[in-house]
């Protein structure tokens, strides 16, 4: 239900960055009269992909799903919380898309601030109450969240099966851990600072006014002590799943298991201390400033450790290029790629000639669609079988693969020339020098789009040729406890518990 | 052999880089973007200097590391398939191994932040300057003030000019304006940067400043060049509905030439101060 949840909200979202491209394609304005309309396209398109699609797809969808059974848990410990959290998001989505049909900046509809919501412009630049309705779906987005993870903290802490320590456990339930603690510890401070906005909006309050003593740059330091950890709790799943996908197709067992969960932990933990490298051109101090380079730089180390991890282990392997391995290998490449700008990025002197521009939107979108995203269409593939029983071909899943792979590079990449020679964000037209990059990404992300299209005839085919899948279609690498089970698995999946007794991960 | 091939690789990969910067470098006018540009602007000023050389480096690095990743992924995915590799091993540790892959990033690291510390000391300390302009991000427009004990004390509105304008005018659209910032080379410029109603970001990537314009707080920045022309810059906080039509256009003059604007500014603007907001209201919409 969250994956379907998942892939319509994928589809708006979407469609709204379809819009933004066609509009970019050429200088000048072509589709959006009014610019403002471009904003609110763009604040809708960051919202849903963050929290109506990845967040569910990797947590919700494939969290739920394969947490308990992989860690021989007969369902989740509080199925009946799983319900309710399952049932706020389509209602925060309701909230959200109603928002952007109603008043918000002076004559125009929906909030046009961007994903950040920044004051003064989401408190007197917005008057109307489109801001007040997307709160409120942050608030219940966030609340689904919540419940979600303190469900994965209590069902990984205390349903592992006999014999199962937290050092055998596998690593896609690590992952899972590590985000439900992060979606604990960070999603407060957002419902914090989103209230005291809502106050400021509402009732008098001047938390972020400095007329009445209050200021622009808390909510900053508030939301980016949620959006930091957030971009984690994002990529952290994509992380455990791609584990899994190299050492099955790899048949070897992950190599440095411990280094690997660990490395998790850190990135998690050193999360929460890197925030202000958003806000480096806000006016910090030089010591402030000095502070968060050192301790971005740092979140470099585990994350590399990672990288040559997957390598590792699939080095000496007898590797099979079925379709989510060749989704994984894609993964390593192109968050690479995304990590390496992050490094650039994190040094502050740098990051004023590029903070706000297309340089930014590139690091982030191999991060997070390249990586996050590819890693949700792996675990589709990997997962498909085991969830609905019936195989997706494999030419499928490769010619998907491999439009997706071209159109999300010849869409993104030119992105950091357009950064580096300085075109900011949130830019409904810009000076006729940026009009060829922009075509570029413009034509990209149309090849994109059609690979959608092979990926939903796939889903199709699945369901029309019927062919079985049996319980495990992937061969003897395969060892996680889900391939133990009659794909689907039944609705209580272990009626004995199973016990856990070699050494192996 | 096989170190010949790795050593071969990594020297075109550098040539090409180096060839890449070339190129965008012969390509680009000075002072703002241009077409299929791929690097950083031409830099006009110590800061924007020390940027774009530190860059230039990091592009070297970050492209080393990943055609390195990309060559590893590419030699496992040749050596060790189901029909090169049948029998897979079960290695699973290699302390050495682990060791180095954490330490080496640690010192490429260390490397990387030695000289981008000394950078945003430069950036930040600002050092003893000669000009002072309050820089004053409005929604959609740019405000310059003169401080009047450096022979100023008047202010203007900086307006985009419409396209018709510009091209008239001879100047690039969406970031031509029509009342420059007008300051000295040669000489240290300190700008203070507020918002009056959200927050704006007031930058120029020749100059090599991007400072946010926020309410209630008075940010500064500086910079200083001996080359003479114009630098155009895009306002880089998103700030309503005209964010993309506020573009910020400063011209460096002589300082003779900047004494006799700042005369001639001060006729200019002197009545200025009431009918100011008024008419740049107007003019925005």
């Amino acid at each position: 239900m969250y994956l379907v949840f998942a892939l319509f909200a994928g589809l708006i979202g979407g469609a709204l960055s379809i819009a933004m491209r066609l509009e970019l394609q050429e200088p000048g304005l072509q589709f959006f009269t009014n610019p403002q309309t471009y904003n609110v396209f763009v604040t809708g398109h960051g919202l849903i992909m963050v929290f109506f699609v990845v967040m569910p797809a990797l947590i919700g969808g494939y969290g739920n799903w394969f947490v308990p059974i992989m860690i021989g848990a007969p369902d989740m410990a509080f199925p009946r919380m799983n319900n309710i959290s399952f049932w706020l998001l389509p209602s925060a989505f309701a909230l959200l898309v109603i928002s952007m049909f109603v008043e918000g900046a002076p004559g125009s509809n929906g909030f046009g601030g961007g994903w950040t919501v920044y004051p003064p412009l989401s408190t007197s630049g917005h008057p109307g109450p489109a801001l007040d309705f997307g709160i409120l779906s942050l608030h219940i987005a966030g609340a689904s969240s919540i419940l979600g993870a303190i469900n994965f903290i209590t069902t990984i802490l205390n349903m592992r099966a006999p014999g199962m320590t937290l050092h055998k456990m596998p690593l896609f339930a690590w992952s899972m851990l590590v985000t439900a603690f992060l979606l604990l510890l960070s999603l407060p401070v957002l419902a914090g600072a989103i209230t005291m906005l809502l106050t400021d909006r509402n009732f008098g309050t001047t938390f972020f006014d400095p007329a009445g003593g209050g200021d622009p740059v808390l909510y900053q330091h508030l939301f980016w002590f949620f959006g930091h950890p957030e971009v984690y709790i994002m990529i952290l799943p994509a992380f455990g799943i791609v584990s899994h996908i190299v050492s099955t197709f790899a048949k070897k067992p992950v190599f440095g298991y411990l280094g690997m969960a660990y490395a998790m932990v850190a990135i998690g933990a050193v999360g929460f201390v890197v925030w202000a490298h958003h806000m480096y051109t806000a006016g910090l101090s030089l010591n402030t400033q000095r502070y968060f380079v050192f301790a971005t730089m740092v979140i470099a180390v585990p994350t590399g450790v990672k990288i040559f991890s997957w390598i590792a282990t699939m080095w000496g392997g007898s590797m099979r290029f079925t379709s989510p391995m060749i989704w994984a290998l894609g993964f390593i490449f192109l968050f690479t790629v995304g990590g390496v700008t992050g490094v650039v990025l994190a040094n502050a002197g740098i990051d004023r000639n590029l903070h706000n521009t297309y340089y930014v939107v590139a690091h982030f979108h191999y991060v997070l669609s390249l990586g996050a995203v590819f890693a949700i269409f792996a675990a589709w593939y990997y997962w498909f079988p085991k969830m609905s029983g019936y195989l997706i071909p494999e030419w499928i899943g490769k010619l998907h693969f491999w439009i997706a792979f071209i159109g999300a590079n010849v869409l993104f990449f030119p992105m950091h020339f357009t950064g580096l020679s300085g075109m900011p964000r949130h830019y409904v037209d810009y000076p006729d020098a940026f009009a060829g990059w922009n075509r570029i990404s413009s034509y990209g992300s149309y090849i994109f789009a059609l690979g959608l299209l092979v990926f939903f005839y796939g889903l199709w085919l699945a369901f029309a040729q019927k062919k079985k899948a049996g319980d495990n279609p992937w061969g003897a690498g395969a060892t996680t406890l889900e391939w133990t089970l009659s794909s689907p698995p039944p609705y209580h999946q272990f009626e004995t518990l199973p016990r856990i007794t070699g050494s192996e991960h | 052999m096989k170190t010949h091939f790795w050593n071969r690789a990594a020297l075109a990969v550098l040539g090409l880089s180096l060839c890449l910067i070339g190129s965008a470098e012969a390509a680009s006018v000075i002072g703002q973007p241009s077409a299929w540009e791929i690097n950083l602007q031409q830099p006009v000023t110590e800061v924007a200097q020390f940027i774009y050389d530190m860059h230039n480096w990091l592009v070297v690095i970050i492209t080393l590391i990943s055609l390195f990743v990309l060559g590893l992924i590419v030699w496992v995915v040749m050596r060790f398939n189901e029909k090169a590799n049948p029998v897979p091993s079960r290695t699973t540790h290699h302390t050495g191994l682990e060791i180095a892959w954490t330490v080496i990033p640690i010192l490429i690291l260390v490397g990387i932040a030695i000289p981008s510390f000394r950078l945003l000391k430069l950036q930040v300390q600002i050092p003893a300057h000669d000009i002072v302009v309050k820089v004053i991000g409005k929604q959609w427009y740019w405000t310059y003030e003169y401080p009047a004990d450096q022979g100023g004390g008047f202010g203007f509105d900086s307006i985009m000019l419409s396209d018709a304008e510009a091209a008239k005018a001879g100047q690039p659209r969406m970031l031509a304006v029509d009342n420059e910032m007008v300051v000295p080379a040669g000489k240290v410029i300190a700008m203070q940067v507020v918002g009056a109603d959200v927050i704006h970001s007031f930058s120029v990537p020749s100059l090599g400043f991007r400072m946010d314009a926020i309410p209630g707080r008075l940010n500064e920045t500086w910079f200083k060049t001996d080359r003479e022309g114009i630098y155009y810059g895009m306002c880089s906080r998103l700030c309503g509905q005209n964010h993309a039509y506020m573009p910020i256009a400063i011209r460096v003059v002589s300082p003779e030439k900047y004494t006799a604007w700042l005369a001639e500014a001060k006729k200019k603007f002197a009545s200025n101060d009431d009918t100011m907001k008024v008419a740049a209201n107007a003019a925005a919409q």
